[in-house]
């Protein structure tokens, strides 16, 4: 089991390096570069410092030479300086000599993107499992059928239009929730309980709107599962032995059932850091989605690169971590892991 | 100009999502009424003028540093106006008068400016501001390691000196017209906190520290920037405490904190403008909408290296069957105004005997067939087997595209196929404007207040990253684009420019589709805005505004 587990992580070396390496290449086919934003499409200003910056960043030399220029950076871990932003580190904090501390483009956006889909992903488990099995055991009946219908209509929603309709209902016609951002202008006068209503009440609707709308994809994983396992044989020899059924449920059946939403948590790991676009613009949350964007839009490549290379590795890491604890829930995967 | 330096940036950049607004507010009208406010307030009453309080606004995009000259761009721009003083300002009539100085002085061969500073200037942080400050201003603006956009005019001055601490002076190789304008435009910074510091990466970007009416006091990236007054302002005080800018990326989330009476001010689009507002009592009782003339304007442009567009007549004939009226009035909805000159109508630059080309099918199809274009089978001109074909490309814009389809349908009534493409901004320009690789194209320029408009019609300023990208060369045109940027006589210069404004109309390398207004929406608590709105815009003198006591919120009494 060890030596697989150092196994798989070795491998994930040259495959970071690769997807380095496409990413790279593909970011530099869109054209364009930061000096193409609409601010310096101003008569003010002139070609001759547009040509000065792209020398200053390098952007005149070939591709090959800025990917090994960006490759010996990432070597130490630097993820470099942001073009855009004033030179903001991208990855950590940088301190200049006179004490002061540059926060890191990631280290500020990252933990409100992981604290809103942490939530979130929670969220959408804890209601997904339970309607999953209710429309499991409710197969063609009533309650699956408006549970499917339910479903759709939370896929179906654009996520967009369900923001902007509930900003409305609950922030404009009904003074309940704070409309956008994270912190009201008065947070830091709050006491402790008050400064976490605050965050809470902010994070409400960016929390609870891709829950229901990813909630039908879950959902539809546990119920598929629970099917499958409720016709197997050891189902119907414990109800033939009479068990009590939600004994058989809840105990013998769930426990298998839940055996792929392993896989589909793993691979959300990385989901968890990039974060939503269309809602963190819409909610002005100043998470990883709108970094990204931002960063794509503006053509700032060192940010987009640190973001695709943290994304890339975690989701490697997240691949392992589902196959890991694929092995350690069910013996025929752990079996078939030691043996190859 | 203060404030509301974003409202001007409001007509180029708008989100795709306001319709949707537009929808759900009927959808929704249904499911609740505003809730009454708890404290009843008479936002219509007279208030006297009185200190204290705090503005909030709300910003689409962060600042990227508040050194402006290096950031250039607009969030920029807007908060550092609040913190930096330049030398010169424009006055309520857009004339220049001194900020930060007493008065300047043009030499008899109009080469030299000599600037006289107010004495005992200060900075917030008590240390004096002299010429040396200015003088080092330039020297940074100016150096080739800060690279900064704005450089260009001032490594035209020749020499610049401080003789004494309150004289600042400035020598151009050839006299400059537009000098004075341009030091009406940098923000002087201070030399004892900056000097030795790399522009690029310094701390004082982030915590500036300037000499006008506010100081930073707080800023919470990707959230806010809270401004403060300045006690030790140069220029007296404000009324207003303290300045908010929230940053909220979206116009219809802006909007909607704007309906909730979380934000004070934003910059509308024309439907929230003239469809939403007026159609709801709650947001007219509380919402004042201003509507201001920007110095900008769209226009379908023609790359004349392409055939036919180098054929005058074919331009004029495509100028004549497109009806700008109908783009102002579908697109605009009437906020917009049909213009013949690149100039704001009603300035003394903008030459009030021209006239637009009128929509003139009949006139256009006369000088096409003068240009040698006849009707082939599919009902398309053509001449020498080439049909009139082309691609109008445009950048990712609502009333960009719009228009478009309205001239797209205009000139397939006169026989003209035209496509459309819109496309996103970077690849927009490097991809087709930067290499040439357009026929015809559908943009907006945002003008300043000086008329010289050299970077974008003299020939010299053709190809590459440069801004005459149409490729237009006209020598007459050059001739007099060079005379006015050396002419410093206001009413000869007014002559230079309109002339030049009448052969750019003959020739017609681009069309004029409309100058859109800027239209804003300010909550009624805010008193003291200056009624009716002067030439400078509705921001003009936005220190005097002030937010009686009885109409403040509750909550921001702390910080």
């Amino acid at each position: 089991m060890l030596s697989y587990i150092i196994k798989r992580t070795l491998w994930m070396i040259p495959l970071l390096i690769g997807i380095s390496l496409i990413s790279f290449f593909i970011m530099h086919l869109a054209p364009g570069d930061i000096t193409n934003n609409e601010a310096s499409f101003n008569p003010k200003t002139s070609a001759e410092s547009r040509q000065k910056l792209r020398e200053l960043y390098n952007l005149d030399k070939p591709v090959i030479v800025q990917y090994s220029l960006w490759m010996k950076r990432m070597v130490t871990l630097d993820f470099g300086n942001s073009f855009a932003s004033h030179r903001k580190p991208v990855f950590w904090q940088t301190t200049d000599k006179d004490g002061n501390v540059t926060k890191g483009m990631i280290q500020e956006a990252l933990p409100i993107t992981l604290l809103i889909n942490m939530i979130g992903l929670a969220l959408t488990l804890v209601l997904a499992i339970p309607i999953g099995i209710i429309a499991a055991r409710k197969h063609m009946r009533w309650q699956d059928q408006s549970i499917t219908l339910f479903n759709f209509i939370g896929f179906s929603i654009p996520g967009f239009w369900l923001s902007l309709m509930l900003m409305y209902w609950l922030g404009v016609a009904n003074n309940w929730l704070p409309i956008s951002g994270i912190h009201s202008l008065n947070y830091e006068s709050l006491s402790t309980f008050g400064k976490m209503k605050d965050l809470l009440s902010h994070l409400f609707m960016p929390v609870i709107i891709p829950s229901v709308t990813g909630l039908a994809s879950i959902t539809l994983f546990v119920k598929s599962g629970m099917l499958d396992v409720l016709h197997q044989d050891y189902i119907t020899t414990a109800r033939a032995k009479g068990l009590n059924e939600n004994k058989v449920v809840y105990t013998h059946a769930l426990r298998n059932a839940l055996l792929p939403l392993i896989t589909i948590v793993g691979l959300s790991i990385p989901g968890l850091i990039g974060g939503s676009v269309i809602s963190e613009q819409i909610f002005a949350i100043p998470g990883m989605g709108k970094l990204f964007y931002g960063a794509v839009m503006a053509r700032d490549f060192p940010v987009v690169m640190g973001i695709l290379t943290i994304g890339s590795a975690l989701t490697l890491i997240g691949n392992l971590i589902a196959d890991i604890a694929y092995a350690w829930a069910d013996p025929r995967v752990r079996r078939g892991v030691v043996r190859g | 100009m203060k404030k509301l330096a974003f409202l001007n940036n409001s007509l180029t950049n708008r989100n795709a999502k306001n319709g949707s607004v537009f929808l759900l507010i009927f959808l929704l009208t249904a499911c609740g009424q505003p809730s009454q406010q708890t404290k009843q307030q008479d936002l219509n009453k007279t208030y006297p003028s009185q200190a204290g309080g705090t503005l909030i606004d709300a910003m689409l995009g962060e600042p990227s540093s508040l050194i402006s000259m290096i950031a250039g761009e607009a969030p920029s721009s807007a908060i550092t106006a609040n913190i930096f003083n330049k030398l010169l300002k424009y006055n309520k009539n857009l004339d220049l008068e001194g900020e930060l100085v007493t008065g300047w002085q043009v030499s008899a061969d109009q080469k030299t400016i000599t600037f006289k500073l107010k004495p005992n200037l200060k900075w917030a942080d008590g240390k004096p501001l002299t010429s040396a400050d200015v003088l080092w201003t330039w020297q940074a603006v100016t150096a080739d390691k800060n690279g900064s956009p704005y450089a260009s005019d001032f490594q035209l001055v020749k020499k610049a000196e401080a003789p004494d601490a309150l004289t600042f002076s400035v020598t151009y190789s050839e006299p400059y017209a537009p000098a004075l304008d341009s030091w009406a435009g940098l923000q002087v910074l201070p030399k004892h906190l900056l000097e030795g510091k790399d522009l690029h990466t310094t701390a004082f970007a982030r915590k500036p520290v300037g000499s006008s009416y506010y100081q930073l006091d707080n800023w919470s990236t990707g959230e806010n920037i809270k401004l403060s007054r300045n006690p030790s302002s140069v220029l007296g005080q404000a009324n207003i405490d303290h300045l908010v800018s929230r940053i909220i990326p979206d116009t219809s989330a802006q909007f909607l904190e704007l309906m909730a009476g979380n934000i004070d001010s934003m910059s509308l689009d024309p439907t929230q403008f003239s469809r939403i507002v007026p159609a709801r009592p709650q947001l007219n009782e509380k919402l004042n909408l201003y509507k201001e003339l920007g110095s900008g304007y769209t226009y379908m442009g023609f790359n004349l290296k392409h055939k036919p567009f180098d054929d005058v007549r074919v331009r004029q004939a495509i100028n004549y069957a497109i009806d700008k009226q109908e783009i102002i009035d579908g697109v605009y909805l009437g906020l917009g105004i049909n213009i013949a000159s690149p100039y704001k109508p009603g300035t003394r630059w903008s030459n009030p005997d021209l006239q637009p080309y009128p929509y003139n099918p009949t006139k256009a199809k006369a000088l096409l067939k003068e240009a040698g274009f006849v009707a082939n089978s599919n009902g398309i001109l053509e001449r020498d087997g080439k049909p009139l074909t082309f691609e109008i490309i445009t950048n990712q814009n609502k009333e960009r595209e719009k228009s478009a389809v309205l001239i797209q349908r205009r000139l397939k009534s006169v026989g003209i196929d035209a496509k459309i493409r819109a496309i996103e901004w970077a690849s927009f320009i490097s991809r087709f404007i930067k290499t040439g690789d357009f026929d015809v194209v559908v943009l907006g320029w945002s003008l300043g207040l000086d008329p010289d408009q050299y970077s974008i019609w003299h020939s010299s300023q053709q190809g590459g990253d440069k801004f005459n990208f149409i490729g237009y060369g006209n020598p007459v045109v050059d001739k007099l684009l060079e005379q006015g940027r050396t002419e410093l006589d206001p009413d000869k210069r007014q002559k230079i420019y309109h002339e030049f404004a009448k052969v750019l109309l003959e020739d017609s390398p681009v069309i004029y589709l409309s100058a859109g207004y800027g239209l804003s929406a300010i909550h009624k608590r805010v008193k003291g805005i200056a009624n009716p709105i002067p030439p400078a815009g509705v921001g003009f003198e936005s220190e005097k505004w002030y937010i009686p006591e009885p109409l403040r919120r509750n909550e921001m009494t702390a910080n």
